[in-house]
């Protein structure tokens, strides 16, 4: 009645900061390329097109052709990670947790500590323990008799990027292991106790008791896994060129972003393909999100103790 | 308080001043390898005669160069100097307004029209860059393995493949190093290294340029072809060997024979122990006329926005003198003058790659002017497939008729 509620200043007030540098540095530039997109160059400027781009994009083969294949990479390159680094994140936490494991300390920073190395420096190390030439893997498969299983795996179509996709594996297996890790020391004792006087431990309290709770830290992670791949750039920039070689084998979305929006060699810049190529993959990601978020998170149970 | 004021503002003044009377100017550049070169000799040089600009190298790395530069220039954060790769990158800084038309320079009477053709508008109205150098390409082999295993400098392509084969035979060295990991030199220093005594140099690149002949035709095949033969000779898994690899396994004395551009001939000089010779692309038969590549590389340009217009034109007038071409090339020996002056070089493998001048007829690479305005990029393209083509994934008449197609799609004369 008589009484109106005061207006609450204070909550624009301390949302401001955040809001402002939020919209300045990724809204409005994210908009900017999706109207990027829209436009191609014409006589004296540039000149809106509306969906044309993306007519090009997906109907001309010449694009087309290395749209799908670079998703297509993108896709096997997503699919390597999901079924080796998470399953052996999952593991070495399993392992880690374990209260009977010496030196888990030591174990867990070591096995941390690729992931807070440079995509340069690993993408260099690897290149060079996998050099026919120089590299020791040549050398320590044959000291165990196995030179016949070395094969230049870098530069061959059929291995190079299962190579990469497992070089960056071994980059950032510790992220799910430390997810994990800390969703298996957060299940409360009283749980555990109670199932071992059920009589289920070990191996079946894991897939019992603890694969169940800790299955939102597995969601998450996926999407993590998710939305780093298809944002995957470096790691193949940095060892096999812009090129994405042996015959764009390793071509992923954001290499044949970087070509085409930047140019290469003699190749000249085209920033609207690019933003084109940008915006699709944007797409890529919010659609995979969006099937994470709806179709999966809010199915999974979560429990309270 | 107005007197603080007033002494602010002269003392203002009297700084902007003494700024004024030192002008810098900075290059950009890909050659980081040439950094010292610039520090310590050309740039002291130049700044001697002219104590009142002051002159900074700022190289990036040449992978990155191209989209660095574009990327500065139209943020306006670029350099006053600007390092010009050949024909269409170039001309389309110029076409944006990057790039100053130098056409009006004294020193560009120094320069004969095919060495200013890579800087030039199609309708060579506007030269827009300071030709630096050219390279060429051919094959550096390690005279001490030739000499022990009794292997004459190949000229003829039989002999080439015969010396391969002896060399292979042997065991005691990888007969040519050379990798695909990398792509570019598979085209550069592999098909355009090749390729001219095929097509005739000239004369076929500018029928191509024209429609007059097409990648498909034989000529142009059979370079591809030769390509493919190379395989057999290259060393154990070079599918993933880069371009250091190679140039290492050569200079470490593990290698042969290595297919080249000129520009190796400094980083070789010092790092190889043993005696190095050159020979040029092997012709069909003896006393065939031989062709090769003498690719104009590098230029100087001046940025149209730069704040210091008149001290850089100062700076490029010095770099089209003979002065500048003479201390350019003995101090990168490989990089060949473009200077109408001749140049004296003491370099002995420098001397023998510019000597193939007087014997062959010089070309540039095919793919460089106009071939590559379109997408698909002939260039990028030919990378991929000469890569293809050596590593046995694609034959020779597949790539060369993938190019082709590729190429006809956007240029009209092809059509």
């Amino acid at each position: 009645m008589g009484m109106r509620r005061p207006v609450r200043w204070h909550i624009a007030v301390f949302l401001a900061p955040a809001v402002l540098v939020y919209t300045a540095i990724m809204i409005v530039p994210l908009f900017g390329t999706l109207n990027l997109a829209l436009w191609n160059k014409g006589e004296g400027g540039p000149v809106f097109v509306g969906l044309a781009n993306f007519a090009t994009l997906f109907g001309d083969p010449r694009w087309s052709v290395a749209f799908w294949n670079a998703l297509g990479n993108n896709c096997w390159f997503f699919v390597v990670h999901m079924l080796v680094q998470n399953p052996i994140g999952i593991l070495l936490a399993a392992l880690l947790s374990n209260p009977r494991l010496r030196m888990a300390a030591f174990y867990r920073t070591a096995i941390f500590i690729p992931t807070v190395l440079s995509f340069v420096i690993v993408g260099f190390v690897w290149k060079l323990i996998l050099s026919p030439i120089w590299g020791i893997a040549p050398g320590l498969l044959d000291a165990v008799g196995l030179k016949v299983l070395f094969a230049p795996w870098l530069g061959q179509e059929w291995s190079a990027l299962t190579t990469l996709a497992l070089i960056s594996v071994w980059q950032f297996v510790g992220i799910p292991m430390m997810l994990i890790y800390a969703a298996l020391l957060s299940i409360p004792d009283e749980v555990l106790e109670a199932s071992e006087m059920d009589g289920i431990t070990g191996w079946s309290q894991f897939r019992k008791i603890k694969l169940p709770l800790i299955l939102p830290s597995i969601g998450i992670i996926s999407i993590l896994t998710f939305v780093g791949n298809f944002n995957a750039f470096d790691l193949i920039y940095v060892s096999q060129g812009a090129l994405a070689g042996p015959n764009y084998a390793t071509d992923i979305l954001g290499t044949f972003l970087y070509r085409t929006f930047f140019g290469f060699q003699l190749q000249l810049g085209d920033p609207h393909m690019g933003a084109t190529i940008a915006t699709a993959m944007f797409g890529i990601i919010l659609v995979g999100v969006c099937i994470y978020l709806f179709g999966i998170q809010t199915r999974l149970r979560r429990y309270q103790f | 308080m107005t007197r603080t004021i007033r002494f602010a503002l002269l003392a203002s003044t009297m700084l902007a001043g003494a700024a004024h009377a030192q002008t810098t100017l900075t290059i950009e550049s890909w050659r980081n390898d040439d950094l010292a070169i610039w520090q310590d000799t050309i740039i002291p040089a130049f700044e001697a005669q002219h104590p009142d600009i002051k002159v900074v190298f700022a190289p990036s790395a040449p992978a990155e160069y191209n989209a660095a530069l574009n990327s500065k220039l139209d943020a306006g954060s670029a350099g006053d100097l600007i390092t010009c790769r050949p024909f269409d990158a170039s001309l389309a800084l110029y076409d944006a307004g990057h790039l100053a038309d130098l056409s009006g320079l004294a020193a560009m009477a120094n320069f004969s029209p095919v060495a200013r053709s890579a800087w030039q508008t199609d309708d060579a109205s506007a030269t827009f860059c300071v030709p630096m150098a050219s390279v060429i390409h051919g094959f550096i082999y390690n005279k001490d393995a030739f000499d022990a295993l009794g292997i004459a400098v190949p000229v003829t392509r039989d002999e080439f493949f015969a010396a391969l084969d002896k060399i292979k035979a042997d065991g005691t060295y990888i007969p040519m190093a050379m990798g695909t990991n990398d792509q570019w030199e598979a085209a550069t220093m592999g098909y355009n290294n090749i390729g001219p005594n095929y097509w005739k140099g000239e004369e076929g690149r500018l029928a191509l340029i024209a429609g007059k002949q097409k990648l498909t035709d034989a000529d142009w095949v059979a370079p591809f072809e030769e390509l493919a033969r190379w395989k057999d000779y290259l060393g154990d898994g070079f599918e993933a060997q880069t371009y250091p690899d190679s140039q290492n396994l050569f200079t470490l004395g593990r290698a042969a024979i290595y297919p080249a551009g000129s520009w190796e001939i400094s980083g070789f000089n010092t790092q190889a122990t043993f005696k190095m010779g050159a020979f040029a692309p092997p012709v069909a038969a003896a006393g065939d006329t031989c062709y090769i590549s003498d690719h104009t590389d590098i230029a100087i340009g001046l940025n149209a926005k730069s704040p210091n217009l008149e001290a850089g034109k100062v700076f490029l007038e010095w770099v089209g003198s003979p002065e500048f071409a003479t201390m350019y090339a003995n101090a990168l020996p490989g990089f060949f003058s473009l200077n109408s002056t001749p140049v004296e070089m003491a370099d002995p493998l420098a001397q023998e790659f510019v000597s193939w001048r007087g014997k062959c007829q010089s070309s540039i690479r095919s793919t460089y002017q106009i071939l590559s305005r379109g997408t698909p990029n002939l260039e990028n393209e030919t990378w991929n497939a000469s890569a293809n083509v050596i590593r046995g994934s694609e034959t020779a008449a597949d790539a060369a008729k993938r190019l082709q197609d590729g190429l006809a799609s956007w240029y009209e004369p092809q059509k």
